[in-house]
């Protein structure tokens, strides 16, 4: 990012706050959220497959924009390993959807609107005097618990590498379990 | 919970340079500048000419690697402007592409590239072919991987001497890296 786009985000969101994420191990919270004016995506939906969570302050500011871009273009790597992934921001569905179709993104927006950063706040993710959320990353198990959470500062895109690492991790987890079953078996 | 700060490992290159890369200077130079670049993204383009003149600089100290990082869905030439240099690659003439297709961010589309193929004296109908049939998907996908595994998180990102370079990148401040590496190495 360059010098000026940090100063903007600094003066916006000046308060360095204290992590409250909810750690590793922890039953992800369910919730339903608009995606699209006409469209709801709930999380229990994805039980059965990771889901990468990925909260972000707003749509259109320079950094999320680039997030965004990123996740769209990495879509393939994370469905290779099995994952869903979903953006989600205080921002209404009006305005996930346009700047998804600006951005062309092909993954699901979630308005966090109403009541406003809800889920966030279940995250422990929100910024209560800025009204935005963190820039906050979580990799859910296909049995809902979460298995990896990272927060990022905010005006910093914290990148894929850490999520392909968690998802490549629960892929690893997966096969032993699925060694030690056919052992079972064969005993 | 790992926050950012508490576990602030500098990124580095995951894929070392190879003689698989695209490589400007001599191979076994002391200093590697390696970039993750998209041929659309204006912001690569004004990083071009400060790479150009990191490379007046420092001469036959540096090595300099492009690798491809194509975000395709935001800029819709650049998939293709990605192909043509490879493609020209195959034919002997990488950095030139690399050079025109930088200079001309503007005109990126097919007709273009094939106008740029014939005055480079290449055999443009081949590489036309090798750009539509996407005959270097693979590499470029390979580069695009290599970056995300190595913190990659937009264009243009540096690599200084295998560390991701954080800060702003004039020429000025990326000889300043590049330099004070070389005196304590990682």
């Amino acid at each position: 990012m360059d010098k000026q786009t940090q100063q903007r985000y600094d003066r916006m969101y000046p308060r360095p706050q204290g992590h409250t994420a909810l750690p590793p191990g922890t039953a992800a919270p369910d919730f339903k959220l608009r995606s699209t004016p006409d469209q709801l995506v709930q999380l229990s939906d994805f039980r059965g497959q990771p889901v990468v969570l990925a909260f972000y302050p707003a749509d259109w500011s320079p950094v999320c924009g680039d997030q965004m871009a990123l996740y769209n273009e990495i879509l393939p790597e994370f469905q290779n390993l099995g994952a869903g992934v979903l953006g989600i921001s205080v921002d209404g569905a009006w305005c996930h959807a346009a700047f998804a179709r600006d951005r062309k993104l092909h993954f699901p927006l979630l308005a966090d609107f109403e009541p406003k950063g809800e889920v966030a706040k279940n995250y422990g993710v929100y910024r209560k005097g800025e009204g935005v959320s963190e820039r906050a990353l979580f990799v859910i198990d296909a049995e809902g618990n979460i298995h990896w959470s990272y927060v990022s500062p905010i005006g910093v895109n914290p990148g894929a590498a850490g999520i392909l690492s968690a998802l490549e991790d629960l892929q690893n987890k997966e096969k032993e379990k699925m060694e030690e079953k056919k052992e079972e078996v064969a005993k | 919970m790992r926050t950012f700060e508490e576990n602030f490992e500098p990124a580095a290159l995951a894929v070392p340079v190879s003689k698989r890369d695209h490589i400007q200077g001599p191979y076994d130079a002391s200093l590697t500048l390696v970039e993750y670049g998209d041929y659309e993204c204006p912001v690569c383009g004004a990083a071009y000419p400060q790479v150009k003149a990191v490379q007046s600089v420092m001469g036959d100290r540096l090595r300099f690697v492009f690798r491809n990082f194509p975000l395709a869905n935001i800029h819709p030439h650049a998939e293709h402007a990605a192909e043509a240099a490879e493609a020209a690659g195959e034919q002997g003439r990488y950095w030139e592409m690399h050079d025109v297709l930088y200079e001309n961010q503007d005109a990126l589309e097919d007709e273009d590239i094939a106008k740029y193929a014939l005055d480079l004296g290449l055999d443009a109908r081949r590489l036309i072919r090798e750009v539509e049939t996407g005959a270097h998907r693979d590499r470029i996908r390979e580069d695009f991987r290599s970056g995300i595994r190595s913190g990659v998180n937009g264009t243009p990102t540096f690599f200084v001497n295998g560390l991701r370079h954080n800060g702003p990148w004039d020429a000025e401040s990326l000889v300043a890296s590049l330099v004070e590496g070389a005196v304590a190495p990682a």
